[in-house]
């Protein structure tokens, strides 16, 4: 085993108990910052796998943004009610039927694709060749995503003025 | 990167060098803290007409020392009430969110961390985990100060990101580069390189530039001050409403260690306006190194010019600190949304324009 295969085995367990403990604990601050293990964990996947533009926009956007404010709305919120939020467990027969159909169809597909793997130089960086082509070929949908978070912010906005 | 040569050539593996490596920083960082606090408290003494800690040591200068062994000796306090697990994890993970930052900060051209080509975004990321570790504290403390201050320091660094990301932006398309090394590379030979000087580019561009490179460097300096809750911004901490804001129920290395953190990144936001906009590690002028002909004494030149850049700034972030008043919350906010912003914005348009010219 080399170096690198510690590296991803050490990774892949942090994403994976830290993911299980996302769900199954009760308080949902330990959720909220197993979670940011989660993104970590993942962070350090893409690295392995060459992708460093997306590890780092992942820890920027998902740790930087969406977590904190996460954390910011779940600490208000429970310590302005004056009690702590409990996460609970209902609809246990639903759920396990929905993801173990879900776990199933992934593993199907795992199972039956016919994997090509072809060896291949990492790439010395990936945010040059990233660039051209948001730039070039996918002009469009870049731009209109940019729109879609535009229409998003406008829309948090009018809500929160609403009185 | 000599001293990586040096580290995978003796341990003989590249991974193992990189963690080696990565140790490195913190032997400048220690010492850089307990010069710093020292230098914070003598330079407020002189700001204010007193003397300063004067009895242990020439000067004082090893009052930080003694009270680090005293943070040391002190006994370990956790709340009754407060959350155990996550009020210990707190200070580990803001020095290592500020720590994680060096990674890609070039000391000299002989230890240029990891030399990521991806350095600043990287940096802001890193900032993530600081600010996650901030608020783990301050409401595992369980106390209305520590939340509060936490909640405050949240919202400013989430917010005094964008000015800076849109600064970083413009540099970057002068540049081309995201790397700290190509970045401080570039700047190489004379001041008149320096990106604040519109880089390499040729003379008109150049002289076009100077001004909007002086607006984008005064944004990014005020919005790292947010960044690492500084005075005029240090509202997380306002002694004067909050006790000390996050660190309130802390006592003995956990304080030492979340002031190492805050001194860790005073120096790490320093070094990352010096290298994005004052060359970083070149010298002003050339090398002596390079003009008597040993060519060894360059990197340490380029250490030298390294640390002396930071040491400006972190002294700049003190003199402000005890010059200036705070900012009020909303004060705060609008100074980053409703200026720094639409500011950072135009300056961004206007160098892009003139970089296509």
């Amino acid at each position: 085993m080399n170096i690198y295969d510690l590296i991803f085995y050490l990774f892949a367990t942090i994403t994976v108990l830290s993911a299980l403990a996302v769900v199954s604990t009760k308080n949902i601050i330990y959720s909220a910052y197993n979670l940011m293990l989660t993104f970590f964990g993942v962070a350090g996947l893409y690295v392995l796998l060459g992708a460093d533009f997306l590890a780092i926009v992942q820890l920027i956007v998902y740790v930087g943004g969406i977590l904190i404010l996460i954390l910011f709305g779940v600490m208000l919120t429970n310590k302005v009610n004056g009690m702590p939020i409990h996460t609970e467990v209902t609809n246990i027969i639903p759920a396990s039927i929905t993801i173990g159909l879900f776990a199933g169809i992934v593993l199907a597909f795992f199972m039956n694709t016919n994997w090509k793997s072809v060896t291949t130089e990492f790439p010395a960086t990936t945010i040059q060749s990233l660039g051209k082509l948001l730039m070039n070929e996918y002009i469009l949908i870049f731009e209109l995503l940019g729109v879609l978070l535009l229409i998003a912010l406008i829309g948090a906005a009018s809500i929160a003025r609403k009185q | 990167m000599i001293i990586y040569d040096f580290l995978s050539e003796l341990f003989g593996s590249p991974v193992l060098a990189a963690f080696i490596q990565s140790f490195i920083p913190l032997i400048f960082l220690i010492p850089f803290a307990l010069f710093a606090v020292w230098l914070e408290r003598k330079v407020s003494a002189f700001m204010q007409d007193r003397i300063g800690p004067n009895r242990v040591g020439a000067h004082g200068w090893l009052q930080t020392v003694a009270d680090i062994l005293k943070l040391i000796q002190k006994e370990d306090i956790v709340a009754t009430n407060a959350n155990k697990p996550l009020f210990n994890i707190a200070p580990v993970l803001v020095f290592a969110g500020s720590y994680l930052a060096f990674a890609a900060i070039p000391f000299s051209s002989a230890f240029i961390g990891s030399g990521i080509d991806l350095g600043l975004l990287f940096i802001v990321a890193a900032s993530g985990f600081v600010v996650a570790g901030i608020l783990m504290g301050g409401w595992a403390s369980n106390n209305k100060y520590s939340l509060l201050g936490a909640v405050r320091s949240a919202a400013q660094v989430v917010s005094y990101e964008i000015p800076t990301v849109l600064v970083i932006l413009s540099v970057v398309m002068l540049t081309g580069s995201l790397s700290l090394y190509e970045l401080s590379e570039m700047q190489t030979s004379s001041f008149y390189n320096w990106v604040i000087f519109g880089g390499t580019a040729p003379t008109l561009q150049k002289i076009l530039l100077i001004p909007f490179m002086f607006i984008g460097f005064i944004i990014i300096y005020i919005s790292s001050l947010a960044e690492v809750n500084r005075t005029p911004f240090d509202i997380p901490e306002a002694e004067s409403e909050l006790v000390a804001g996050f660190h309130t129920e802390y006592s003995g290395m956990k304080f030492a260690m979340f002031f190492l953190a805050e001194y860790a990144n005073m120096f790490a936001v320093s070094a990352i306006v010096s290298a994005i906009f004052l060359g970083g590690y070149q010298s002003p002028f050339g090398y002596l190194g390079n003009t008597i002909g040993w060519e060894w004494l360059v990197p340490i030149e380029q250490f030298f010019w390294f640390a002396a850049k930071g040491i400006f700034f972190v002294f700049v972030q003190m003199w402000l600190r005890w010059t200036l008043p705070r900012l009020r919350v909303d004060q705060l906010m609008a100074l980053c949304w409703k200026y720094l912003i639409p500011i950072a914005f135009v300056n961004l348009l206007i160098i892009g324009i003139i970089v296509i010219l």
